[in-house]
């Protein structure tokens, strides 16, 4: 691998040849602000806000879409770099309704987070014209405040190259540019899928959880980590867990099977956990009813009954249907107790049909 | 022996050439030929037809030509047609006397033009009822009509030709060489101008990298705006890996006040292609697209005519003129987003994309259209490239300054006696073009200020009256040649209003990606909205210059980092103008409204009454006894009563 040494803020540094300006200085722990920059999606270079300033170059070039070179010299903190950074996110924020106390992204707001360690108190441009668009509240599980939408267009990328859905794109012109789906629908009547990998990457509170809202700040929430029951995909996330209660389900970008990317039910379908309708243990049918029982009870009686009919039919008239639900493994052991132990070949599957 | 009815006839039997059968020398042969047999008879017929096409001097032939482009066609050229057919038929001359239609003589503003050749008669506002007294007086009787030759506002004197107009005499015309002269929709008109011959030289006689070569020894810069060189940029295209390439022609011309390219587009749509299939050879090129914009219909029906035709006689498709050479050229209609002639946008466009520019790198050249290496150029750019190869690198390169080379069409508008549009050698200077090529401002009225270069130009003073136009003077002093928009402003302009027009255009057109441009621009225009109704703050300077820094310095196309060019340049200037709204309240230029005063000046005021008759709403009250004043809080400022005062009682400040 060719090699490039350049000075980042009067340290040299080397990197792989292929490394964005912005990477380089992440490998060295050299902080940077982004908005629009996600590692897993193409970068635009269009927030703007992780401009450096390299020698020989005309103007403050976004370090998340410039190469680094051989020799080159960038400065991350000049006043000019810090001045125009604060700029932008005066202009941002002059077109932002300051709900942070209300908002469910206080405390892994970006927008808030660089407002703050840039000290823009919203004060500039104050009186000037701001965006007031209509709520998108039309699903149960996204909620869409495009006032907040600080048109990064992640959620673009992320529904295009993540989810391969393409339902959202930019809209109208200068001032009056939004990000939703065509025509300005609602999510509810796009093409939307609701698998949130919009969600996952909104950098500030335009695209959130629904069902956490006024549920749990970020700083008292429980992140715990755990596997999808809904499907044999085996996705991995985090649990929100505040008080000892779910409230909400965020991916998590390490899971090694999915990333970020989550479906519907695995993404907004943990309220099931704490369902009163949801089954806690089994239930046998007596005299016409359905009553609790013990899992030795009820096993019992399933193995009691399947040797039964295996002696008076035959295993032949015992199939075995499993669920989509299930891991390979549990599938593995179903189809094996049907042939080593029932001695039946009827084996199926859901996802088959 | 039969006759041939139009050029592109073959002479005799034993001419081979077509598409399928392509010769070598086609295009020479058109107005050489016949090459390939000897024989008296067909060369009489060829030059026979080249004279008429031509209408040369001592022709006995005489041809009316009148002006098409959208500007004349819109006020009626196309019936004058019709009219001067059936007068020139009942007349008796339709041996004798061929009307032609033209495109566009940039002198729009005196359309209908109509042209009298050989003698050059220059006629200007045609109305219908005139033709027959041109038909009687000039065609037959041989002399000019007087009443409709041109007279120029500032000597009060006819012009006899076209080429002793001043308006024409000044210019320099290379690539509006055939515009008003041939018809556009037919190419043999083309080619008796020797069209055709630099793609046939190049081809047959140069490879692709000497045809490179030359362009860089030209000197020729893209006409587009950032004046980027264009030989250097074929030569980058053709280093590009890759076998499938593409050429594209940006025909977007969104410039509010631009009307060149179109110009050319409506009047020699050949030329353009003509430098698209030159620059397709050099590069190495098969297919090519020419983003025209939907508002440009006439424009586009030409293009479509003149790509036929090409195809027609086998100049476009495969083995073109029997080199093995394959090139194919569409049309893609744009909607019309100013933006969409930034050219990574507008490949997103042609890919059926929102037009939303990209970060550069990679640039078109290394991963353009369908990600392929691309090379994208201006309209004028590409129609500059045909002189090149037929008259050569060193010819060209003896008009214009040392680093700005060949001429520019700039679209002269405002408050100056003649708009239109004008060629004129790079480094001209300003003064010239405004006051020689222009005849001077407007109603006598002083000479404020030129803005140069469209929305991403700036505005420059008296002082600088003398700088020569080229691409490095005009952006080290602020403002820049972009697409050729000369806006000439007088006393009564207001520089503040100025800035304010030029910045809500691009502030409404930028495309909302990037966070300076969408929302810095926004915030810049709110800025000079409340300065020019006089609701400035003192710190309203200071802010529009900081900003307009980051919006220059961070924004990501061309559109952001050039928007606040206008406010920068006006500031530089008219500094005072800004300070004289914010801290005086006033508008030295008497043209914001919301600043204006009226008052009634009792030692001049005669008490007529007839303002307060005339106020729309009647805020002025007086009669014989008392003095007539103006309620200010009520005036509307409309300047009605000023206009009507008759012994200049009503004081404006
Ligand atoms: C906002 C914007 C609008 C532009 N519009 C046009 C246009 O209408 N026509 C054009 O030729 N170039 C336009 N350009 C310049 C093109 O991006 C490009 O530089 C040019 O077409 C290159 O051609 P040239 O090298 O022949 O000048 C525009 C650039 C920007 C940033
Ligand atoms: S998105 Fe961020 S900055 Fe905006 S209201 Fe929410 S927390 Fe505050
Ligand atoms: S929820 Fe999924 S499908 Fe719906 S817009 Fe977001 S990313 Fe696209
Ligand atoms: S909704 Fe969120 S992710 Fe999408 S553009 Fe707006 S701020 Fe970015
Ligand atoms: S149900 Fe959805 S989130 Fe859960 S594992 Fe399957 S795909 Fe992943
Ligand atoms: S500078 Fe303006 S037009 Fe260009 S990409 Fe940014 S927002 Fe769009
Ligand atoms: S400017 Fe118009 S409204 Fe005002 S006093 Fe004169 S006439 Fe009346
Ligand atoms: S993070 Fe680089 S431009 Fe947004």
């Amino acid at each position: 691998m060719e090699w490039l040494t350049l000075t980042i803020d009067g340290r040299t540094v080397s990197v792989p040849k292929g490394t964005t300006v912005l990477q380089a200085c992440r490998m060295n722990n050299i902080p940077i602000p982004t908005l629009c920059h996600d590692p897993e999606l193409t970068a635009t270079g269009s927030c703007r806000l992780c401009i450096v300033d390299i020698e020989g170059m005309r103007n403050l070039p976004p370090s998340c879409v410039t190469q680094a070179t051989q020799g080159m010299v960038v400065r991350t903190q000049t006043e000019k770099v810090r001045d125009a950074r604060k700029t932008i996110l005066e202009l941002l924020v002059a077109n932002h309704p300051l709900d942070c106390m209300t908002c469910q992204k206080m405390g892994s707001c970006d927008l808030a987070k660089y407002a703050y360690e840039y000290q823009v108190t919203g004060e500039a441009f104050a009186g000037g014209e701001r965006r007031h668009l209509p709520i998108d509240d039309s699903n149960p599980f996204i909620l869409r405040d495009p006032n907040k939408c600080i048109l990064c267009g992640k959620c673009i990328r992320a529904c295009e190259e993540v989810q391969g859905r393409g339902v959202l794109d930019f809209s109208h012109r200068g001032f009056n540019t939004q990000v939703g789906p065509a025509f300005d629908l609602p999510y509810a009547e796009s093409e939307c899928v609701f698998c949130g990998s919009c969600v996952s990457v909104c950098p500030v509170g335009a695209l959130t959880e629904k069902q956490m809202a006024g549920q749990g700040r970020p700083w008292e929430v429980k992140k715990v980590q755990t596997t999808c029951p809904f499907c044999g995909t085996g996705c991995n996330f985090d649990l929100n867990v505040k008080d000892g209660k779910v409230i909400g389900v965020t991916s998590n970008p390490e899971a090694p099977v999915n990333g970020r990317a989550l479906c519907v039910k695995g993404r907004f379908g943990m309220d099931m956990i704490h369902s009163p309708n949801r089954l806690t243990t089994p239930l046998i049918k007596k005299d016409g009813e359905f009553v609790e029982a013990s899992w030795d009870e009820a096993l019992s009686l399933v193995a009691e009954k399947l040797g039964e009919i295996k002696a008076q039919y035959g295993a032949d008239s015992i199939a075995a249907l499993s669920s989509a639900r299930c891991t390979n493994e549990e599938n593995y052991l179903m189809q094996k107790f049907m042939r080593a132990v029932i001695g039946s070949n009827n084996v199926d599957h859901c996802a088959r049909t | 022996m039969k006759t041939m009815k139009t050029l592109l006839d073959p002479c005799c039997g034993r001419c081979t050439h077509t598409p399928e059968t392509p010769c070598r020398d086609y295009v020479r042969c058109q107005t050489e030929g016949p090459l390939c047999h000897d024989d008296p008879a067909c060369r009489m017929e060829r030059e026979r037809l080249l004279r008429e096409l031509k209408t040369e001097v001592g022709s006995q032939k005489q041809a009316v030509l009148f002006c098409t482009g959208t500007g004349c066609a819109s006020s009626g050229s196309n019936k004058l047609i019709e009219i001067m057919d059936a007068e020139i038929k009942k007349a008796g001359l339709d041996v004798s006397v061929s009307t032609r239609p033209t495109g566009c003589h940039g002198f729009c503003e005196q359309g209908p033009i109509v042209i009298i050749e050989p003698a050059k008669t220059f006629y200007t506002r045609v109305k219908a009822e005139d033709i027959p007294e041109i038909v009687a007086k000039d065609l037959v009787g041989g002399e000019r009509v007087e009443h409709l030759l041109y007279v120029d506002p500032t000597t009060g004197q006819a012009a006899t030709t076209y080429a002793n107009a001043p308006f024409y005499a000044k210019q320099h015309r290379i690539v509006l060489h055939n515009c008003g002269h041939i018809n556009p929709e037919r190419i043999e008109d083309y080619f008796a101008q020797d069209g055709y011959r630099g793609f046939a030289h190049a081809l047959q006689d140069m490879k692709p990298d000497e045809v490179i070569e030359e362009v860089k020894r030209s000197g020729l810069r893209g006409r587009g705006g950032a004046g980027f060189p264009t030989g250097l940029k074929w030569g980058l295209c053709r280093q590009s890996a890759g076998d499938k390439k593409y050429i594209i022609c940006n025909a977007d011309e969104g410039d509010p006040g631009a009307f060149m390219d179109r110009s050319v587009l409506e009047g020699d749509p050949h030329s353009v292609l003509e430098g698209m299939m030159i620059a397709a050879y050099a590069i190495g090129a098969d297919e090519g697209y020419i983003y025209c914009r939907a508002e440009y219909p006439l424009a586009i029906k030409r293009l479509e005519i003149a790509i036929k035709q090409a195809e027609e006689v086998g100049l476009l498709g495969d083995n073109i003129l029997a080199s093995g050479f394959n090139f194919r050229i569409y049309i893609k209609a744009g909607a019309g987003a100013f933006v969409c002639g930034e050219e990574t946008a507008l490949i997103a466009s042609i890919e059926g994309k929102r037009g939303m520019p990209k970060v550069r790198p990679p640039f078109p050249a290394q991963q353009g259209l369908w990600g392929k290496p691309t090379n994208n150029n201006n309209v004028e750019t590409y129609s500059n490239v045909p002189h090149i190869f037929r008259h050569g690198a060193d010819w060209y390169a003896g008009f214009g300054t040392e680093k700005s080379k060949g001429t520019k069409i700039f679209a002269l508008t405002g408050k100056v006696n003649n708009t239109g549009l004008v060629e004129v050698p790079m480094g001209m200077s300003l003064r010239e073009i405004i006051f020689d090529i222009g005849g001077g401002i407007l109603g006598g009225k002083k000479f404020k200020a030129v803005q140069i270069g469209g929305p991403s130009g700036g505005c420059l003073p008296e002082s600088l009256l003398d700088l020569p136009v080229d691409y490095d003077t005009l952006v080290q002093a602020g403002a820049m040649v972009g697409s050729g928009g000369l806006v000439v402003l007088d006393e009564t302009t207001c520089m503040v209003d100025i800035a304010r027009y030029f910045l809500n255009f691009t502030q409404k057109e930028s495309c909302g990606k990037c966070t300076p441009c969408r929302e810095g621009t926004k915030r810049m225009l709110e800025i000079l909205v409340r300065i020019t109704n006089g609701e400035g703050k003192e710190e309203d300077i200071e802010t529009l210059e900081k900003l307009a820094g980051v919006v220059k310095s961070t924004s990501l196309c061309g559109l952001g980092q050039t928007a606040p060019n206008p406010v920068l340049a006006t500031l530089k200037y008219f500094r005072h103008e800004y300070e004289a709204h914010i801290r005086d309240k006033q508008c030295p230029a008497h043209a914001c409204s919301a600043l204006l005063t009226y008052t009634i000046d009792e030692e001049k005021c005669k008490k007529c009454g007839l303002c307060a008759k005339n106020c729309p709403v009647k805020c002025i009250t007086g009669d014989k006894n008392t003095p007539y004043r103006i309620d200010a809080s009520a005036c509307i400022k409309c300047g009605t009563c000023m206009e009507k005062c008759k012994f200049g009682a009503v004081v404006r400040a």
